[in-house]
């Protein structure tokens, strides 16, 4: 399914969730909204899903109009943050309500419910009650959930944000097999750049009601668009007037053009590259990132004082 | 904090002794009185006509006013935790006034509205429809005075359970009723129960407001509470062992609510 | 699998619920509310109307009647009182169900409801039985006044121990246990520490009782005798057919429930957003 998004705007009250924010879906493609808290994100993907709708602008699927659309009729599959499981329901019900409520023979939910488990992983827990799962099997039971209906695209609210951080990166990368696998059109939620950036296709970069940027993960983080882009992306500090990755900063014993004086505060190696840790002269902090070669070119312990400055030909890329 | 043994044994032994001589020993000695000129006597009491109408009678008017009251309050909660409309606050604080308000003021309102002379009061007579002194009556007084139960019960669990649930139904394709029936009635269902039981308690022991707009004719409005005050107060001192048998009945009744209670008190934990 | 054989598929809703944009519930408040209307509202309304219908001078003469205050102020007096010991033992009783432990405490902690489950009307006989002139302790009760004091300690009972029982399971030990590493002793702790956390349930245990003690009538219609309480001078006005008596006499106890109300709530509206 293609999803476009119009000039939506959408407030709650005083508070403005959306200004503006128009994007497009590709069918086939899975697209992450990425920001911090208030950013809107949620509130966006709400919209597609039909569970709020905007106070102004379209939302399309396929070129149809479904603005107004109830949630039940738009074709949607929907995953939540905390896994809106039915707890009076076991694992293998939970999976076949959606087909239960279209009244679909039994023999063929029994099939797909099995399916499904199996592909989830959860063929052994069919008979157990939510509350009995940890919440990385009950997400994956509401993925399951979700997929039963065959929804043409797929949506996932902060699916993660719950569970803690081993759990997540497996069932991260779970998450990009399977949307390899099925082709379903998704569209993730998520305040983490770093699982937006190893999941998706495209990242949509909200801040403050409105999308910064649109693009692949590369470009996202390569080119940004804004400062703000910058600065959620990865770590960044300003030097001579310009925002610089830690990899990007060059480190210099002697004095030098557009360089900032500097006090190293801590030398963390960390194996295969080492982290200078350093507070600038008007107190701010900074991070550079050196390979081995390079710190011990420059032999630096805490004290040290450096010049830090950024590569020469990081001006020209950024401002393209 | 630590409290010292001796303390502690004369906290609980105050406690228990105020429960047991406010609580027990009453109870207790209703008990006994019943049976004061033996069994024989208490269950000649127990089985007169009216007693038994008047058991019967009292059933009843609670099965009609406990279902009215069940539906109104989870459809309200539903409307309170769920929905949008304005005006839910007013509605909100209004629930509790039958909470407050004396039984004997709901009997005097009842009067003033559905009595002769009331504000409908000769509408219905004139249409040969009876209220007051009339069972029709005491419904509407046991309606009245059980009706915020269910709806204090349920929204609070509405409320704690969220709306996530409900939403992830209607996005697999649920319609409203499919989703109140599958969803959201089941995880409520616990305080449903409770509230229910609460609400029959209420219904079977009101007395005030039935008191005002009954008859005290056997069979139509006598209910089993005013069997008892009719025994005790208005009928000689030899009545006074059927007044207790009458409220030996009720307080069965009540032990058996009381049990109710306790099974589902537990149940209401919401588990998420 | 394909995405184009689904099970769900989307389409554009008819209707008038596409157009019309009116707020979720709306109509089942309406329904709601009617019920609530014919049912409570219009009811109490008539009540009110009684009493000013011939005139606020007549309200005024009834309301300041002898009869009439006196039993206002016996009822607010033992009401009160009623809310204060209440208060003590109730807070008492939540503290040894709460953080003691003895065998049938549950039983003991289920019978806490059982003046919620029992009739008032039995609640009275029970007492008269107990305390009344055919006591077996030759209790006689001279003075009505303490038969109707135990009949509202009865009923109210529930209030403040399933107020402050939760508040009390609930309470963080922590902050008991740095005031006693600071060398707090226990009258200390409780006085400092655990009854500012207490307060608010007291208070509104408290509240409730007093409210429900305001108007209870079934429990003491047969102990009062002596004693005018204003709900059983409301029933002997109903009886004798002064009904604008009893309707003037019956907006003040209103007046005074819904003060207690709105006290109550001012926290916050209890269930609604």
């Amino acid at each position: 399914m293609r999803i476009e998004v119009v000039d939506v705007g959408k407030q709650f009250g005083k508070f403005t969730a959306l200004t503006d924010v128009s994007l497009e879906v590709a069918e086939g493609s899975l697209t992450a909204l990425l920001g911090p808290s208030g950013s809107g994100k949620s509130t966006l993907l709400r919209i597609i899903a039909g569970l709020e709708t905007p106070d102004s602008g379209h939302v399309l699927t396929d070129g149809l109009d479904v603005t107004r659309a109830r949630p039940q009729d738009r074709g949607i599959g929907f995953v939540f943050q905390h896994y809106a499981a039915f707890n009076h329901m076991s694992v293998r019900e939970n999976v076949a309500f959606g087909l239960r409520i279209r009244k679909l023979p039994k023999p063929e939910v029994q099939a797909r419910v099995d399916e499904l488990l199996k592909l989830v992983g959860l063929t052994a827990w069919s008979g157990q009650r939510p509350a009995q799962l940890s919440g990385g099997q009950r997400q994956r039971m509401a993925l399951a959930r979700a997929l039963a209906v065959e929804p043409r695209v797929l949506l996932l609210d902060e699916p993660f944000g719950a569970l803690d951080a081993k759990v997540r990166a497996e069932l991260r990368q779970w998450l990009r097999r399977l949307h390899d696998e099925q082709g379903v059109t998704t569209v993730l939620v998520t305040h983490d750049q770093e699982e937006a950036m190893e999941v998706a296709d495209t990242i949509a970069v909200m801040h403050e009601g409105r999308i910064e940027q649109t693009g692949a993960p590369r470009d996202v983080y390569d080119r940004p668009a804004t400062d703000f882009v910058m600065g959620f992306l990865g770590p960044a500090v300003r030097v001579d007037g310009q925002l610089v990755r830690p990899h990007d900063l060059r480190l210099a014993l002697e004095p030098e053009d557009h360089a900032l004086e500097a006090m190293v505060t801590r030398v963390v190696h960390l194996g295969f590259e080492v982290r200078v840790e350093l507070e600038l002269a008007d107190g701010r902090t900074a991070r550079a990132q050196l390979t081995r070669g390079e710190a011990n070119q420059l032999e630096l312990s805490d004290g040290d004082i450096v010049y830090v400055r950024p590569p020469v030909a990081t001006g020209a890329e950024l401002t393209a | 904090m630590r409290v010292s043994r001796p303390a502690t044994l004369s906290l609980r032994a105050v406690g228990l002794l105020y429960l047991a001589g406010l609580l027990l020993l009453p109870v207790g000695v209703v008990l006994v009185r019943t049976f004061d000129h033996g069994l024989g006597q208490a269950w000649g009491w127990m089985t007169t006509p009216a007693a038994i109408s008047a058991l019967w009678l009292t059933i009843a008017i609670a099965a009609i006013a406990v279902p009215l009251n069940t539906i109104f309050g989870v459809g309200c909660s539903l409307v309170l935790v769920r929905g949008r409309a304005r005006g839910r606050a007013i509605l909100d604080s209004l629930i509790d006034l039958p909470f407050v308000v004396s039984p004997v003021i709901v009997g005097l309102a009842l009067i003033l509205v559905y009595g002769q002379d009331g504000w409908f009061g000769n509408w219905f007579l004139n249409n040969g429809i009876r209220i007051i002194y009339a069972p029709a009556g005491i419904v509407i007084a046991t309606v009245f005075v059980s009706l915020p139960f269910v709806v204090r019960e349920v929204a609070p669990i509405l409320m704690e359970v969220g709306e996530e649930q409900e939403e992830a139904a209607a996005t697999l394709g649920a319609s409203g009723w499919q989703t109140f029936w599958r969803v959201t009635l089941p995880s409520i269902r616990w305080g449903v129960a409770y509230g229910v039981v609460l609400t029959t308690a209420r219904a079977l022991g009101e007395i005030g407001a039935v008191l005002v707009v009954s008859s005290n004719v056997a069979g139509s409005t006598l209910t089993l509470p005013l069997l008892v005050y009719q025994r005790d107060s208005q009928l000689g001192p030899q009545a006074i062992t059927g007044a207790y048998a009458a409220a030996t009945e009720l307080i069965v009744l009540s032990l058996a609510v009381l049990l109710l209670m306790t099974l589902l008190g537990s149940r209401r934990e919401v588990t998420k | 699998m394909s995405s184009s054989s689904s099970y769900a598929a989307p389409r554009a809703p008819a209707g008038w619920r596409a157009r019309v944009r009116v707020p979720r519930g709306t109509l089942s408040l309406g329904v709601a509310t009617l019920y609530m209307s014919v049912i409570v509202l219009i009811p109490l309304a008539a009540v009110v109307e009684k009493a000013v219908a011939q005139g606020p001078g007549a309200f005024f003469d009834s309301v300041t009647a002898s009869g009439a205050v006196s039993a206002l102020v016996i009822t607010l007096v033992a009401s009160l009182v009623v809310a204060a010991i209440g208060a003590v033992m109730g807070t008492l009783v939540a503290w040894i169900l709460a953080r003691d432990k003895f065998p049938g405490q549950r039983l003991v902690n289920s019978l806490i409801d059982l003046p919620f489950a029992l009739p008032t009307i039995v609640a009275g006989l029970t007492l008269i039985a107990l305390y009344g002139p055919r006591s077996p302790f030759g209790l006689h009760l001279a003075y009505a006044r303490a038969g109707v004091l135990l009949a509202l300690l009865f009923v109210t009972l529930p209030f403040v121990v399933r107020a402050v029982q939760p508040v009390l399971i609930e309470l963080d030990p922590e902050a008991e246990e740095a005031a006693a590493s600071l060398g707090a002793s226990n009258a200390t702790i409780f006085r400092r520490i655990v009854l500012p956390s207490l307060r608010p349930a007291i208070a509104s245990g408290a509240a409730l009782a007093f409210a429900r003690a305001v108007g209870e009538f079934g429990a003491l219609v047969l102990i009062a005798g002596k004693v005018q309480i204003a709900s059983i001078v409301i029933f002997a006005d109903i009886e004798s057919d002064a009904t604008q008596a009893a309707a003037s006499l019956s907006v003040v106890l209103l007046v005074i429930s819904l003060i207690v109300l709105v006290l109550l709530r001012w926290p916050g509206a209890r269930n609604a957003r």
